[in-house]
């Protein structure tokens, strides 16, 4: 059904592990399709059998409710059967390896594993040891791919394109994977992508990932078409030394409609949420119509389920 | 001996004339007979053409061919308010430091509560508008409590009136926490000064590590203790490139790394106190506690090689380390009596000690004291410029007088001078133009 709309577009690959080593064409053909998938799933009837009979595994090392649940709706309405596993609750806590869980997984005979997990790199030791495809869905502080292509998906259906486009990444880029993904992605598809924190939360040599920096928050929003805030985690923040306090940082780096001000009058507010009221984000500005965060988590289903067809090709169990 | 009447600095604009004045500027190099005349507060013209016959309307005072100097300034002095007022008060320490020719001083955060949050910096600079005839500026805590885990909300802090951030008299510990006080500060062009003595080697110690220790029965601080914390900052410094300031030095080595940093250009900058610079370790000869200091006097070696750093521009200021201590925990065995010594208003006098006995010239002498730490701060006295501020020291070069602690201005009479003959003393005092001090045996 969708598929008929780009019957040219094949993802080369088996498992989608990180933006870095996608082509320019791999990031466009999953937007196209998810911008499919985005129009169909405001339809009534939203479910179809494309992966009708798969199994889908979901595989959350780190507790999570929206992408968890965004995966699973997205493999739902594709007809898969999902299964949620939540790893602190079973027996794969109780001290078996991340390649024991991935071999007893892997006889299980998934189609496809979506893995979440706090290690860097984790996510790709397991894709090595299972004959299913891999979906990252966050390892560590490395990379979170389908989230920076629902943030994408987002800033394109609004504007049309990346290209040219300012975007101001704002917060704490050190421990951030969805910062890294983004500025791959953002970068691959020509915006202009600024980080905007503290020096104590940026990670060494950020320019080196083709960005701008900046530690005034003012000089970072100013004249940006898209300002992303992302969220902190306190206890990180204060009990390391990283931020003195909560108010100190809404201070200087909150977003309030002053700083907002500053950036282009028709600039979009994103956030990969949860979003902390008050913390980064001033509650009427997380309100204001020019708000897209809401609009982030729908194309995050329009996304995955994208992402899952592109897999499909590549399914075992044939 | 001081207008005592002067409650608090007048905040009036004020305008006066001095004349008949060897003008010594260290910051634009001057040094030469003339006058000054003062307009609002603020120098209006200086040189040979200010005279007596200058103005008509404006009141003059003839200097006698005394020097005037930039008024000088502090960068470390701990008073007791808030909380130990019993040893000193910003009033008190305000009237001492006019006693000494000093027109700012920085008060150090390690009061009672510890000035670390943006409340606190309001009052000091509240309490100083109510009762001090100087101007006092806050230095805001580096960390919370001084306890070296969290750093403060130095955005903040610095927003309410912080001149600066010091961990006090204790070094941070933590090689990670200092660096994210570094990367933090930076982005804030915060200025971090920093007390250098590792506090695990410093533990317990009572005076420099060597054979006079060994003599004493003391046990010693090794010079290490300030060297292992001055390189490990610099390391950091090389990562965060903030600005960073080493208070007071103590001993000969911490002068290599520090020259060699600033060769490679980092942001570093540090001073030394007048003790360190007119005593060494024998001072403490049997067991006088008015020589325990923080950091501890060393050997000859380290006083001289530290004169030395001061005149080739090694070390950029001379601080006086005013602090406070009553008799109270004075009078104890050596090791367990307090550091400290009082400093505001024989700071200038010993440091003519050094011009005296010609180890170092006097413009940068008194450069160290007014011109370097007013680029330091950021402040725009420390100079004698139309448009500065008039803040003076009036000083005789040659008057000799004998330091008698119970005369002192201070509220404590803990002083190393005590009893000691120095040449060289402040006459007059200015603020803004006010004069805030004289000397009446003139």
């Amino acid at each position: 059904m969708s598929l008929a709309v780009h019957p040219s577009f094949y993802f080369p690959h088996r498992h989608l592990l990180a933006i870095e080593g996608l082509a320019v064409s791999d990031i466009l053909g999953l937007l196209d399709l998810a911008d499919v998938e985005a129009s169909l799933m405001r339809e009534v009837v939203k479910k179809r059998d494309t992966l009708r009979g798969r199994t889908i595994i979901n595989l959350f090392f780190e507790a999570s409710t929206r992408t968890q649940a965004s995966f699973e709706l997205a493999g739902k309405r594709l007809g898969a059967d999902v299964m949620n596993m939540p790893v602190s609750t079973s027996s794969m806590s109780k001290g078996e390896t991340l390649i024991d869980t991935a071999m007893t997984l892997n006889a299980m005979r998934p189609d496809i594993i979506v893995v979440r997990h706090h290690a860097a790199g984790a996510v790709a030791l397991l894709s090595q040891k299972v004959d299913c495809s891999v979906i990252n869905a966050g390892d560590g502080e490395h990379e979170h791919p389908t989230q920076a292509l629902l943030d994408a998906l987002t800033i394109r259906r609004r504007r049309g394109r990346l290209q040219g486009q300012i975007i101001a990444i704002c917060g704490d880029i050190l421990h951030s994977r969805v910062a890294r993904s983004n500025i791959r992605l953002f970068s691959a598809l020509g915006a202009r992508v600024r980080v905007v924190a503290p020096s104590t939360l940026l990670p060494s040599q950020p320019e080196r990932l083709g960005v701008e920096v900046f530690t005034k928050m003012e000089e970072g929003v100013s004249g940006a078409d898209v300002v992303m805030m992302l969220r902190l985690q306190r206890e990180r923040m204060l009990s390391r030394s990283f931020m003195p306090s909560q108010r100190e940082y809404f201070h200087f780096f909150g977003l309030d409609k002053a700083r907002l001000a500053l950036a282009k009058p028709d600039a979009l507010i994103m956030h990969p949420g949860p979003i902390n009221r008050g913390f980064e984000i001033d509650s009427s500005v997380a309100d204001d119509p020019r708000s897209v965060i809401q609009e982030q988590v729908e194309m995050g289903v329009a996304v995955r389920m994208a992402v899952l067809q592109a897999l499909a090709r590549h399914l075992p169990n044939r | 001996m001081m207008d005592m009447d002067l409650a608090a600095l007048d905040k009036e604009p004020k305008s006066m004339l001095l004349y008949n004045a060897r003008l010594v500027c260290p910051f634009t190099g001057r040094d030469e007979g003339g006058g000054i005349l003062v307009e609002n507060g603020l120098i209006a013209a200086l040189g040979p053409s200010v005279t007596a016959a200058s103005s008509r309307t404006i009141p003059g005072a003839d200097c006698g061919g005394n020097v005037v100097c930039p008024g000088l300034i502090d960068c470390q002095v701990f008073t007791g308010e808030p909380g130990q007022e019993h040893r000193e008060t910003l009033a008190t320490a305000s009237r001492a430091a006019a006693a000494g020719g000093v027109t700012t001083i920085l008060c150090m955060p390690n009061t009672e509560p510890v000035i670390d949050d943006v409340a606190l910096v309001h009052y000091m600079l509240q309490a100083a508008r109510d009762s001090a005839i100087v101007r006092v500026y806050p230095v805001a805590a580096a960390t919370k409590a001084l306890e070296g885990r969290e750093m403060t909300e130095i955005g903040l802090l610095k927003e309410a009136g912080a001149i600066a951030f010091s961990n006090g008299k204790r070094s941070i510990s933590n090689a990670q926490v200092m660096r994210h006080l570094l990367a933090y500060a930076k982005d804030f062009d915060a200025l971090v000064m920093h007390h250098t003595e590792d506090r695990d080697l410093a533990d317990g110690g009572a005076m420099n590590e060597g054979e006079v220790a060994t003599r004493l029965g003391l046990q010693g601080i090794p010079a290490a203790a300030e060297t292992v914390v001055i390189e490990r900052d610099l390391r950091l410094l090389e990562l965060t490139g903030a600005n960073y300031h080493a208070s007071a030095l103590s001993s000969a080595e911490s002068l290599g790394p520090i020259a060699d940093a600033k060769k490679r250009r980092l942001h570093v900058t540090c001073g030394v106190s007048i003790n360190n610079l007119s005593f060494n370790e024998f001072d403490i000869g049997a067991y006088r506690t008015y020589y325990k200091l923080k950091p501890p006097l060393r050997t000859e070696n380290d006083r001289r090689a530290l004169v030395e750093g001061l005149s080739d521009g090694a070390i950029d200021v001379i601080i006086s380390s005013h602090d406070p201590q009553d008799a109270d925990v004075k009078r104890r065995p050596f090791s367990e009596a307090a550091d400290g010594a009082v400093g505001l208003e024989t700071m200038l006098a010993a440091a003519l000690e050094l011009y005296h006995n010609r180890s170092i010239e006097l413009i940068p002498l008194l450069a160290a004291m007014t011109a370097k730490p007013a680029k330091l701060l950021g402040l725009p006295g420390g100079r004698l410029q139309e448009g500065a501020p008039a803040d003076f020291a009036l000083f005789s070069l040659e008057l000799p007088w004998r330091v008698d602690a119970e005369k002192l201005v201070s509220r404590s009479k803990n002083s190393p001078f005590d009893k000691r003959m120095l040449q060289g003393k402040v006459l007059e005092t200015y603020v803004a133009g006010h004069r805030v001090f004289h000397h009446t045996d003139r």
